[in-house]
């Protein structure tokens, strides 16, 4: 079945010049495996479009049951360069949350 | 243990928070970060008109208001305010708190020093594109390098009540009190790890008191009164992460770790001028209400070059608005924008870029998330930037027009015509640390 991944997770995004980063973290450590298979970079790279037109980097944190994703060349040039309202990337992560991702049923269970 | 708070996370943060740090319960340390990357060159822009200015002007006045309950509750403040001019911004402080002993860590400025700096060979190629700097040079506003954590330490040593500082790493600013109370070394690379983390927890203020969370944000009580986040730091590198008792925000492992995702690269390898830490290495634990623990950091040795921040001139830009109601609210704004770019097409007028943006369609999310209905209201705002300044003039008396001249209903102009803006653009770079002497000075 497809959710969207904030049935799952929360994110938080920002800005370092023209880069932007996502961190998708978790609710539940036991749904970090879910991310690991269904966020991969090329997947919010499609799902980004011509929004963003760099590379986009995946990492893994595992500690945190979260991945941390680096947009480059995301931000029109990024700080006061840019001609965006969101020059700094902060509305990407309420966005990455509104992708849909495909789950098996049993894996939402409430119990462990 | 000692108790680091942060109270400002951006010059223009809440002006309340520092005061109820210090007011509403117990504290050793205040640390306030001023400086964002752009913030500099800003400042450099100010010193240049006046040269008593360049620093952040909130901080005098706040250390004044503050200045009592300091000495009287033994709280310590470690501040970035100094900007581009610390000892104006000393002696201003001075001048409205001259109970308070106050110590400079300067250093950081390089702009004085960027001819001699480039003739012995340094590029400051940009990180992000590679080019070398020497082409921009008339361009350079100002040049700063990230100070460490340990001459903080060491203007604590002098039994300053206020340390002020230039540029230096946001998380320097609480690693320092750790550094000096608990005595860790250059070599103590996890101890310093830990603290880079905590402090990385902590520099953006409430965004790890339940601020800008998007874990259940319609459940963070009392927003209104939102309590900044209180680092209370042990000797073994492990802290937990609280907030004063009466506040209100929130303090949970979510809060937390949406913070320790923020503006990171290679969660490995966060880059310090003290120390590289490991965020994968981080346990993050829930002890009880509004206390979160951290445990576990790692660290590798220091980086060989320090980052540079410098800023440089790079044209010109200009953002112009209109709105259109219903009905047909976003038609009306699209046709807007294609009979104002034919108007500017026709003149021939050179820009870098032209960016429009329709509020209620796509303005912030790019059209990635889209609705199923379409919006009742939408506003047009469309960007240009380039060198030609005459250009940007002339875009911004194209929008007004369009009040009588284009699509029913445009609205929202109240404000005249946009203003022509400076585009001051950021360059990292990175410098050998050599060239970068530190320096603490007591300010009598």
């Amino acid at each position: 079945m497809k959710i969207p991944l904030s049935r799952i997770a929360h994110a938080r995004s920002g800005d370092k010049g023209d880069l932007c980063n996502i961190g998708v973290i978790a609710h539940r450590e036991r749904d970090y495996p879910i991310l690991v298979r269904t966020l991969t970079a090329e997947r919010v790279k499609e799902y980004f479009g011509c929004l963003v037109l760099g590379p986009i980097e995946r990492y893994e944190l595992p500690n945190l049951g979260a991945l941390n994703f680096v947009l480059h060349q995301a931000l029109d040039g990024g700080g006061t360069i840019s001609l965006r309202t969101d020059a700094q990337g902060k509305a990407f992560g309420g966005a990455i949350l509104l992708m849909e991702v495909e789950v098996d049923e049993r894996e939402l269970d409430p119990q462990p | 243990m000692i108790r680091i708070a942060n109270g400002q996370g951006f010059w223009g943060d809440w002006l309340e928070a520092p005061v109820r740090l210090v007011e509403d319960g117990p504290l050793d340390y205040l640390t306030l970060d001023y400086l964002a990357e752009v913030t500099m060159s800003i400042l450099q822009k100010q010193r240049q008109k006046d040269p008593l200015l360049g620093y952040a002007t909130d901080f005098p006045p706040l250390m004044g208001r503050i200045a009592h309950t300091l000495k009287q509750r033994h709280v310590r403040v470690v501040a970035n305010a100094g900007g581009v001019n610390p000892a104006a911004c000393a002696r201003a402080v001075r001048r409205l708190a001259p109970e308070l002993k106050i110590a400079v860590v300067a250093g950081d400025d390089l702009l004085p020093r960027i001819d001699e700096l480039f003739a012995a060979g340094h590029s400051f190629e940009n990180m992000e594109t590679g080019q070398p700097l020497a082409a921009f040079r008339p361009r350079i506003r100002s040049a700063n390098a990230y100070l460490g954590a340990f001459p903080i330490a060491q203007a604590l040593a002098t039994g300053a009540d206020v340390v002020i500082t230039g540029r230096c790493a946001d998380a320097a600013l609480s690693l320092g009190p750790s550094i000096f109370e608990f005595g860790w070394r250059q070599d103590d690379l996890d101890l310093l790890a830990a603290g880079v983390a905590a402090g990385h927890i902590i520099e953006c203020g409430a965004h790890s008191t339940g601020g800008n969370c998007l874990d259940s944000w319609q459940t963070v009580p009392d927003m209104a009164s939102i309590g900044y986040p209180i680092i209370e730091a042990e000797p073994d590198g492990s802290f937990v992460i609280t907030k004063h008792a009466a506040s209100g925000g929130r303090v949970s492992e979510a809060t937390v770790k949406e913070q320790l995702v923020y503006e990171i690269g290679d969660p490995r390898r966060y880059l310090t001028p003290d120390v590289v830490a490991d965020f994968t290495s981080l346990h993050v634990c829930r002890l009880g209400d509004n206390r979160v623990r951290v445990t576990g950091a790692r660290g590798t040795e220091r980086p060989e070059k320090l980052k540079v921040s410098i800023s440089y001139f790079r044209g010109y830009k200009a953002i112009g608005t209109l709105t259109y109601g219903a009905p047909d609210a976003y038609q009306k704004a699209l046709a807007a924008d294609q009979i104002i770019r034919e108007r500017l097409a026709r003149l021939n007028l050179h820009f870098d870029r032209i960016n429009s943006e329709f509020f209620g369609v796509n303005a912030v999310q790019g059209g990635v998330v889209t609705a199923a209905t379409p919006p009742v209201e939408v506003q047009l705002r469309i960007g240009v930037r380039g060198e030609d300044r005459a250009a940007i003039e002339r875009f911004t008396r194209e929008m007004i027009p369009l009040v009588l001249s284009g699509p029913p209903g445009a609205t929202g102009y109240g404000d005249g015509r946009p203003a022509v803006r400076e585009v001051i653009a950021y360059w990292p770079a990175l410098l050998d640390r050599s060239e970068v002497p530190a320096s603490v000075e007591i300010v009598q």
